[in-house]
């Protein structure tokens, strides 16, 4: 037998439950990634036009993904428009409406078979034959199967399509479901509510520039903009370390800008990239301007609530078991680095999570909330 | 007689159909139905009253912002909480930043394709474009180069075949009447103010965190004053929110208003068209003494019946008497039968879908048809936006608002009830837009002011904790989204919410008839309004887009089981 402890068995010394080195392996291969597969050729496909075919579907949502996307600063969506993509079909932006509309995405998905991305804002509903989404007559599910069919990618923008975001929320009334579990192909999942422009941008021209499909995580994330948590790439950051917070709104810590957590900030529990590219063209994110992380690009973040009541247990490896949970003892072991220092990290702060939990579950039982 | 079906109506948040009868050309009939909910009203029940802002405000992204303002004023309201003069200052800072861009965006990109022919823009003659460019106002970039240079791109883009969003319009209709200069200059500020437009809006990041959907704070906003501070809203920041406010008032005076002079004039028949409703509702906003003080809001409450300025009614949106929803043409059931019609107080939600099995060709309009429920005012259908918003304000005596409006009735040399339209609506927004930079200016002086004399507090922490609330509340929250009067109407019982509700700008103008079938203001204002090619319906889009609709948060609650809801709705 090998003298060198497995990392299991490292945690049994430092403590650990074995429920908490699951939920961490979840952690370890967010971290590391799983390489995506079967999406193949897609960008020789693109090579062949001047400019890729881009179908944009509309479903449950409210826009601001699109919205979102026309805020892009790097390259300014102008130029996207004109130079990089070919817009055929989407609701918001397109002059042609009605049958005109609905010819505009036949003739490319006709025209182009294999060869179109397609882009996705919104859930589906799946409740009682899907009358509760209808375009043209046909429901949201129909035309996703349509569209789906010879589509060279998926992405699904924003948390609507990615996870179902506030209508999938208890009791989920219409049965939204994303967009994943509906077709059977990989889908590029770019969640938040929206996503920062520049990172839906970001995506779209990975593939076309870089000549190869993002690496994505378990949950079908480009690793590129979703494999750091908010809370550790953000400014405040040494505040937490230091123990230093805001206790209420524009008090005198508020306004010295320290760490939000005990007003709930789901920086933690969040893996985006808003404290490192940072939105509307790195202006801010929403800690800078003294608002906690509401966690909006995790997967059930409306029922993580309420906001402004701070995590129950903090950093332990409870938090981190909302990235991933499939696959995990696998990737974990191919990322023994990343686990190690992760291990350590957490190790470290013992101490301070334990204080933290105390005061989380006490202020629970108090019954406010 | 021709049954046309528009569906679905682009350039719009969220899915709308339209089917209109056509009989000698003109549109004698039309029917106008919501096709997508979502149901968040039983999501919100049991939540914590603090974060209602954050989800009512994801029912809408293209009017950001407006539904959370809506939901802390509620909230607010319902606990009896008034907020620091600096969050009233900063609220509607990011409420006129919302407007902007709005209106804008609205502006070039929901509707200027239904007036600008991009094709014709190809054989417009660059140096004459120059020249007309140059006598609309101060903008720097006329040169004759510049538009050689964006036809150009424009040549090259078309030539390869590939439209992509300008794929199968209706270029070369016979309805479009700008000579090609006029559609190149078009086209030139279409894509200048997709640049400027993701500009302004980092006002809402400053303040916010981020746009889309920035951040909001019962008892005040979330973002600190403190010109000590690296770490909070300091003077760097706030010199970054003032420059943005003047690029704003330069874009609006030198590239929105002059091209909406300009192109309205060029279609003055269309102040012809699309009159609607003769009602019209403002809720009002922009508060400088609290929100308590209708009386001091920039854009002022009330309510015109039947085009009489003479007399503006008073408006109370916590009188159950007021405001009223019918379902008689919505999926929608009452206990009391379809003929009723319920205060928000006291609504139901029971799901009732009696529309065709999709894929549907044809809806029942004699039926129900529509997601969207039908408000009422002392039973009259209203129409809401910039022209209610405009033609209160104008009535109720406000010298600013009539300033502005007669100089463009002058500029375009139309009577007042040229208002009346779809072109007077369109206008309306312009028109609103150049009144909301300059108080932008305004709220951004006095916040400053504010800072200088060293007060700094943006929060009120007094009814912060639930502990401190009563054992139940109710509130409404009344506003002005972009698109027209939206209030939001909560119940808390037990510190968490019982019950709450909305009855938004496109619930107003885009609902299905009532029982007494009175049309809503899609529907009637359609009427008369000529159609040249049955097949390409640009006319209907343009009387549509004039309302700028916004579908998403329009539609109601319904209960998949069928299941009865007697006290929570979200519409």
């Amino acid at each position: 037998m090998d003298s060198k402890p497995t990392i299991w068995q490292t945690m049994q010394q430092k403590g650990y439950s074995r429920r908490d080195f699951l939920r961490f392996c979840g952690f370890a291969a967010t971290v590391a990634g799983i390489q995506s597969t079967g999406l193949p050729g897609v960008v020789q496909a693109f090579e062949q036009k001047p400019r890729p075919p881009v179908v944009w579907l509309h479903f449950q949502e409210c826009t601001c993904c699109s919205e979102s996307f026309i805020r892009c600063s790097h390259p300014i969506v102008a130029d996207v428009l004109l130079d990089q993509l070919s817009l055929d079909y989407t609701e918001t932006l397109q002059a042609a409406a009605g049958f005109q509309a609905e010819k505009c995405m036949q003739d490319t998905i006709k025209n182009y078979p294999g060869q179109y991305i397609l882009l996705v804002e919104g859930s589906v509903p799946m409740n009682d034959g899907g009358v509760y989404c209808t375009i043209g007559g046909r429901t949201a599910k129909q035309i996703l199967d349509e569209a789906a069919g010879g589509a060279a990618a998926i992405i699904a923008w924003g948390s609507c399509a990615s996870n179902g975001c506030i209508q999938g929320a208890k009791p989920n009334p219409t049965g939204a479901t994303p967009i994943h579990k509906l077709v059977n192909k990989p889908v590029i999942n770019v969640p938040g509510c929206p996503p920062i422009a520049d990172v839906m941008v970001g995506v779209v021209t990975h593939i076309l520039a870089l000549g190869n499909l993002p690496t994505l995580d378990s949950q079908g994330r480009p690793r590129e903009f979703y494999s750091r948590r908010v809370h550790d790439t953000c400014y405040r950051r040494p505040y937490y370390d230091a123990g230093m917070f805001v206790e209420s709104f524009d008090d005198d810590s508020a306004r010295r800008g320290f760490c939000l957590y005990k007003m709930g900030c789901r920086g933690p529990v969040t893996y985006n990239a808003c404290s490192v590219t940072r939105w509307n063209q790195a202006t801010s994110y929403p800690i800078q301007s003294g608002h906690g992380c509401i966690g909006c690009s995790e997967k059930g973040f409306w029922d993580n609530g309420p906001f402004y009541q701070h995590l129950a247990a903090f950093p332990g490896f409870g938090i981190e078991s909302t990235a991933d949970s499939v696959g995990a003892t696998v990737a974990a072991i191919a990322t023994a680095g990343v686990v190690a220092h992760a291990v350590t990290t957490n190790i470290r702060k013992r101490k301070l999570i334990h204080e933290h939990k105390e005061e989380s579950v006490q202020e629970t039982k108090g019954g406010d909330r | 007689m021709a049954h046309v079906v528009v569906d679905p109506i682009t350039r719009i948040e969220g899915h709308l159909r339209i089917e209109a009868i056509v009989d000698n050309g003109v549109i004698t009939d039309a029917y106008s139905s919501g096709t997508m909910v979502r149901g968040f009203e039983k999501i919100l029940k049991g939540r914590d009253p603090r974060d209602a802002w954050a989800f009512t405000e994801r029912a809408c992204g293209v009017c950001t912002t407006v539904h959370a303002l809506a939901s802390v004023r509620c909230v607010e309201d319902a606990l009896g909480i008034s907020v620091p003069k600096n969050a009233e200052l900063i609220r509607n800072l990011m409420f006129c930043t919302q407007y902007v861009q709005d209106h804008v965006v609205h502006f070039y990109h929901l509707h200027a394709l239904d007036w600008v022919d991009v094709v014709s823009a190809l054989s417009a003659d660059p140096a004459e474009t120059s020249r007309i460019a140059s006598t609309l106002s101060n903008w720097p970039k006329t040169s004759p180069g510049y538009f050689s240079d964006l036809q150009n791109r424009l040549k090259k883009f078309v030539g390869s075949g590939q439209l992509g969003i300008f794929a199968n319009g209706y270029w070369g209709h016979s309805a479009y009447k700008l000579p090609p200069e006029v559609n190149l200059i078009g086209v030139a500020h279409y894509l200048e103010a997709l640049q400027w437009q993701k500009d302004i809006v980092k006002i809402h990041a400053i303040f916010g965190g981020k746009n889309p959907h920035p951040n909001y704070l019962v008892g005040g906003v979330p973002c600190s004053l403190n010109p000590e501070e690296v770490n909070a809203v300091n003077m760097e920041r706030l010199n970054h929110v003032g420059k943005l406010i003047d690029d704003a008032t330069t874009f609006v005076e030198q590239v929105y208003f002059p091209d909406l002079l300009a192109i309205a004039g060029f279609y003055k028949d269309w102040a012809a068209v699309g009159g609607g409703l003769k009602n019209y509702l403002a809720y009002g906003d922009l508060p400088t003494q609290g929100y308590n003080q209708p009386d001091a809001f920039k854009f002022p409450r009330g309510a015109i019946l039947d085009r009489n300025l003479k007399e503006v009614h008073e408006v109370n949106g916590r009188d159950a008497a007021e405001i009223t929803e019918y379902i008689s043409h919505s999926w929608y059931s009452y206990a009391g039968g379809d003929q009723v019609g319920l205060h928000p107080w006291k609504g139901e939600t029971e799901f009732n879908f009696t529309g065709p099995t999709p894929p549907y060709e044809k809806l029942n309009v004699e039926g129900k048809y529509s997601w969207l429920k039908t408000p009422r005012w002392k039973d009259n259908p209203m129409e809401v936006g910039p022209l209610a918003r405009l033609l209160v304000a104008y009535a109720k005596g406000s010298t600013e608002v009539q300033d502005v409006v007669n100089e463009a009735l002058q500029k375009l040399d139309v009577p007042v009830t040229a208002l009346f339209s779809t072109l007077g609506r369109t206008a309306a927004r312009g028109l609103e837009t150049r009144l909301v930079v300059r108080w932008m200016k305004g709220f951004y002086d006095d916040l400053i002011a504010q800072v200088r004399s060293g007060e700094l507090s943006t929060f009120t922490r007094e009814k912060w904790e639930p502990s401190t609330w009563p054992a139940t509340a109710e509130g409404v929250g009344l506003s002005e989204a972009p698109r027209g009067a939206l209030a939001h109407w909560i119940k808390i019982q037990d510190r968490k919410i019982d019950n709450y509700q909305l009855v938004v700008p496109t619930t107003w103008n885009g609902s299905p008839r009532d029982p007494k079938g009175q049309r809503s203001s899609f529907e009637e204002s359609l009427i008369g309004t000529p159609m040249a090619n049955l097949d390409q319906p640009l006319e209907i889009l343009r009387t549509v887009h004039s309302f700028d609709p916004c579908i998403a948060c329009a539609v109601h609650l319904y209960d998949p089981n069928g299941k009865h809801l007697h006290q929570f709705r979200f519409e």
